[in-house]
């Protein structure tokens, strides 16, 4: 009512009525006619709703949500053509962790996992740690679950890796590299998890697993590119002085000076990483992803409270596992780098 | 004379996004100054003429911002001219493309730094053997090499050190050898010893002397350290805000500043300690002599031997060769600083 003088100010008052009011009652229009709206002062917030009141030609705010979808849909079946073939080495990559971890019997698979530990850590604390929260897990009869999440994450990490050192070191090598990078890693970080799903859960079946794979690599790859680019930007500006002045080529600058000088700094984000799959691998059991997570999830739709515990210790369990072991190996490469 | 093996041919450098287009201003005889302040340009280095002679060491010295920095990275390219020519073994490098100018860096140039830049996650000998293993030598060959240099510094044993383990002292023994393992016969040296203390570096410096009696590398030095400068020079040129003030050789940089920069520079030297009777010494004459000197002796030296006593006369001879007299009077008329006719 407010902006109806506006529109016939403007002279738009034939054009607006041209389309006459046959759009479905919206819910301010529902309000409306029950009296329970339009009470809150004389001139309401010009929102597409008031002035579609005002003028019927004006879309309503819902017609914006509806396009959007729409063209998402819309784009769905040529993303579905491109991504499906790109992604789906994903979905075998994980399906078969998953196989891998389950099938190999535990006597087999435990004291490997311990001696990985011991190789990469050269901690025997750390070691014993691992070992003990196995035997923790696996009497409690969630050892399964937990190597199911395990596997998940070791799947994600190593493309996280795969992927993001060479985006990082890209990133450092070119200024408008970086500056179309950032705001997509920082709207990946900042975007609310569940906010992924909704998009994957379009594209690709619920069945299958890379939908989660996408979903975990997405929101844990971002650390890893940040400390790569970092680390390498970081290198003392001497050092690749003196690499420069005895000729050396950029491919012999990045493997025999810029790599080993930021491994203290590319590791840091690989333990990040970790960390963050951790955390996306239990709401990602929210779309079908196996492992602990499920069990948490079940213990809030059903309020079980010790399955949801149990499981959640397992997961800090499992948490501080990866981050004790990537620790001790940066703090293994730090030491190597500084010697001592 | 010999060709120059190095020879700067009416360098400049301006620093600033559009520095061909400020060229003409320069040429114009824009100054420094003007440039900064009308066009956002600094202006690094103006119209560099230097010769280089193979085997010799020439030191240019200067103030910090007198562009001397800026200077030696024009020799390998690691920063690029903005007009002038390089001329190395008389053929221009300016040009050179990218794969020519990496084969030009690893075979004819080595490079030694203020801070050492050494690769702090390799051991000594690793770090020794960097310059032939960018070249694509083998293993052992490149080792071998790095140990015979390391040696030859005085870091026998230390080869499985790790950087962060040495003094600075080792450390900057290490970018020698370093730079000598590459046998390139032209060896940059920016402010090698600047960051070192005041002990070792004189010993670094009699390192290099000692070591240069033997190899006869074509060394340019950098420094802002006078008595370092007219210890190591053959040819010393003096840079301020870019230009070359003075170029020469030291003893007559010193005999005969060529501006008041100049002489209150050379104001605070020990004048004894740094020139030599060659510089000093006049033809012979008849007369009697109290003794035999070499050329190249110190006037210290001399007036130590004289026990203070000025109205003796030596005779200059070397290699039983005659070469003139030194007067002792002129010696300690030498051994006061020339004062221009400037007001203060």
């Amino acid at each position: 009512m407010a902006y109806e003088g506006v529109f016939d100010a403007l002279g738009l008052r034939e054009w607006c009525d041209a389309a006459g009011d046959n759009a479905p009652l919206s819910m301010a229009d529902l309000l409306a006619s029950t009296g329970a709206a339009g009470e809150g002062g004389g001139l309401p917030f010009p929102s597409l709703d008031v002035l579609h009141e005002a003028c019927p030609q004006i879309v309503q705010t819902r017609d914006v949500t509806a396009a959007l979808e729409n063209g998402f849909l819309a784009m769905r079946p040529e993303l579905k053509f491109v991504l499906d073939p790109l992604t789906q080495p994903l979905s075998w990559m994980l399906d078969s962790a998953l196989w891998f971890f389950t099938s190999v019997p535990w006597w087999v698979l435990l004291p490997a996992l311990i001696y990985l530990a011991w190789a990469v850590s050269r901690s025997r604390g750390v070691t014993l740690f691992v070992a003990l929260s196995f035997a923790a897990l696996g009497v409690i009869d969630h050892l399964e679950v937990a190597l199911e999440t395990l596997s998940i994450i070791f799947v994600c990490t190593s493309i996280s890796v795969l992927l993001g050192v060479p985006i990082g070191i890209a990133m450092s090598r070119s200024k408008t590299v970086q500056r179309s990078i950032l705001p997509v890693l920082d709207l990946l970080q900042t975007l609310p998890t569940f906010v992924y799903l909704i998009p994957l859960i379009f594209l690709f079946s619920i069945t299958e697993s890379k939908l989660y794979g996408i979903a975990i690599i997405l929101y844990a790859i971002v650390p890893v590119i940040r400390l790569t680019d970092l680390g390498i930007r970081l290198v003392d500006r001497d050092v690749i002085e003196a690499a420069d002045a005895f000729g050396m080529s950029n491919r012999q600058k990045l493997w025999k000076v810029q790599l080993p000088l930021a491994l203290p700094n590319i590791m840091a984000g690989v333990n990040q990483t970790i960390m963050m799959s951790l955390a996306m691998v239990v709401i990602a059991s929210l779309v079908s992803a196996p492992g602990l997570g499920v069990l948490v999830l079940r213990g809030i739709r059903n309020l079980e409270l010790g399955v949801g515990l149990v499981a959640g210790i397992g997961i800090v369990l499992l948490a501080v596992i990866l981050d004790r072991t990537s620790k001790a190996a940066l703090a293994r490469v730090d030491r190597a780098g500084k010697a001592e | 004379m010999t060709m120059p093996k190095i020879a700067l041919r009416g360098l400049y450098k301006i620093f600033g996004p559009d520095d061909a287009a400020m060229m003409a201003h320069v040429r114009g005889g824009m100054g420094k100054v003007d440039l900064l302040e009308q066009h956002k340009h600094v202006l690094g280095l103006q119209d560099i003429w230097v010769d280089m002679q193979p085997g010799e060491i020439t030191v240019v010295m200067g103030l910090s911002g007198s562009g001397k920095s800026t200077l030696i990275r024009h020799l390998n390219r690691l920063i690029e001219p903005t007009a002038g020519e390089i001329l190395l073994d008389g053929e221009d490098v300016t040009g050179l493309g990218a794969d020519a100018l990496r084969r030009l860096r690893q075979k004819r140039m080595s490079m030694v730094f203020q801070k050492f830049a050494l690769l702090p996650h390799r051991t000594v000998l690793q770090n020794a053997a960097t310059a032939l293993e960018v070249q694509g030598v083998d293993r052992k060959t490149r080792e071998a090499a790095a140990q015979k240099w390391l040696k030859r510094v005085g870091l026998d044993g230390y080869e499985g050190r790790y950087p962060a383990q040495l003094s600075g002292g080792m450390q900057q023994r290490v970018g020698i050898a370093r730079a000598l393992t590459s046998n390139a016969d032209i060896m940059l040296m920016d402010e090698a010893f600047s960051a070192l203390d005041p002990l070792i570096r004189t010993d670094m410096q009699n390192l290099l002397l000692e070591l240069q009696v033997e190899l006869k590398k074509t060394i340019v030095f950098i420094t802002h350290d006078l008595d370092e400068a007219l210890k190591l020079a053959d040819h010393l040129v003096i840079l301020k805000d870019g230009a070359v003030v003075q170029q020469g050789e030291p003893q007559g940089i010193l005999l005969a500043p060529a501006d008041p920069y100049i002489e209150d520079f050379v104001r605070d030297i020990n004048r004894a300690r740094v020139l030599r009777v060659r510089s000093v010494m006049g033809p012979v004459q008849d007369g009697a002599h109290a003794g035999d000197v070499d050329p190249d002796d110190t006037l210290e030296t001399l007036i130590a031997r004289s026990g203070g006593e000025t109205s003796l006369c030596y005779r200059v001879v070397k290699n039983g060769e005659i070469m003139g007299q030194i007067d002792m009077r002129d010696l300690v008329r030498a051994l006061v600083p020339r004062v221009s006719g400037r007001v203060d």
